[in-house]
């Protein structure tokens, strides 16, 4: 029996072997279990790869890069977003304003987020830069309005779950802070307008789900 | 409905979350946030680190931050058109390989690398015992580790590996080869 060489079986593995050359190597798979002793081998090579985690440096390596970049606490921005950064933004903006809209529709079910104006002017179209603007009381209103009902509801759920709502929230409450700091800096940047409005969608419908779960289990 | 598994919609926000937090940072770094250029190191400094230290295996720190400060330099060349965690990866594998080629092994450690990538794998069957897989990859030589790691690890087609180290894609297939079967000696 002629065997194939083991770099026809890591080109099998790759799935590199022409049509032929993997028809003639799986026929002869079946009737040898040494090759496929070897190919079981370089598969959990290969998975052994995939799997291995990243490691620290053994030291804060930032120091030494804060030095040679001459990072200083207080220095002021220079704004200069790349032109395609700045279409893509557009574009995407187009697809949030959409996702508003059916957002807004949705909104319309429950009673006391049916006031979120700012969220539904979105589907006029009249702002679509800022779909939600920083002063949106209606959206602010819907937003405390569901974090009521989440902490009244909230031991209704199991702790784990809590703790996994309160994370995302935090994680999406320092995004906005980011987005709302930069948007400070340069009011003008679209892509920013872009990246805030989205945000705060998402902790609008994180909180519609996490108050959905809350009744769910009332 | 959110549940507390890893594949709930509430945890897959965060996600996507983190792509947009590195694409506003990246924004803000490019502007001259150094704060913001902080977290994105905070953020990434782990990949990096361990990229440099598996593809090169020496002068690890040094050539981190030399990946770092770079990007820092090329932050207004970032176009958002992969995620930024993308294009520091592929500019961190463009400062190791220039690195390399900067101190002038490349090609001979090339040269060398078939026998001694199946010398590595006799060594561990030596009675001082098995190496651990990252320690094995590790003492592979330069050509095949490099290979292994952008192929098997990180990705990489041969094509682009080829193109990257401006080899012929069939000698990438070679070395892949050659480091997968010293290491299979180490999976124990």
């Amino acid at each position: 029996m002629t065997h194939p060489s083991s770099s026809q079986l890591s080109d099998y593995l790759d799935g590199e072997l022409s049509e032929e050359g993997r028809l003639t190597l799986e026929a002869h798979l079946t009737r040898c279990a040494e090759c496929g002793e070897v190919l079981g081998e370089l598969r959990r090579v290969l998975a052994r790869a995939q799997a291995l985690e990243d490691r620290p440096p053994h030291e804060d390596l930032w120091p030494g890069v804060a030095a040679a970049i001459g990072a200083a606490p207080g220095r002021r921005w220079r704004v200069s977003i790349p032109v395609p950064v700045l279409l893509a933004a557009s574009v995407a903006l187009m697809l949030f304003s959409g996702g508003a809209v059916a957002l807004a529709l949705k909104l319309t079910h429950e009673p006391r987020l049916a006031a979120a104006g700012p969220v539904a002017s979105a589907a006029t179209g009249a702002t679509p830069v800022a779909v939600i603007p920083d002063d949106a009381r209606g959206y602010d209103g819907a937003i405390r309005a569901l974090q009521a009902e989440v902490d009244a509801g909230g031991g209704r759920l199991d702790s784990v779950t809590v703790r996994i709502v309160n994370e995302k929230l935090a994680m999406i409450d320092r995004a906005i802070a980011d987005a709302e700091r930069a948007l400070a800096a340069d009011p003008a940047n679209s892509y920013l307008h872009g990246h805030l409005t989205q945000t705060r969608l998402r902790k609008l419908d994180l909180l519609r789900r996490a108050a959905a779960l809350t009744r769910s289990v009332s | 409905m959110i549940t507390t598994s890893t594949g709930s919609p509430a945890l897959r926000t965060s996600d996507t979350l983190a792509a947009d937090t590195d694409a506003v940072d990246a924004a803000l770094a490019a502007s001259g946030d150094a704060h913001a250029f902080e977290r994105l190191y905070r953020r990434h400094v782990n990949r990096i680190h361990t990229l440099v230290r598996r593809m090169l295996g020496e002068e690890v720190e040094d050539v981190t931050q030399d990946v770092v400060i770079r990007a820092w330099q090329k932050l207004g060349t970032f176009r958002g058109e992969s995620a930024f965690g993308t294009w520091l990866h592929r500019l961190a594998v463009n400062v190791i390989l220039n690195h390399r080629a900067a101190r002038g092994r490349w090609r001979k450690r090339f040269l060398e690398e078939p026998e001694a990538g199946l010398e590595v794998a006799g060594r561990s069957a030596s009675p001082a015992g098995r190496l651990d897989f990252e320690a094995a990859l590790e003492r592979l030589p330069d050509g095949a580790r490099q290979i292994f790691v952008l192929h098997d690890v990180e990705g990489y087609r041969h094509e682009e590996i080829a193109g990257m180290l401006g080899i012929n894609p069939g000698t990438s297939k070679s070395q892949l080869h050659y480091a997968r079967m010293a290491l299979r000696r180490h999976l124990g």
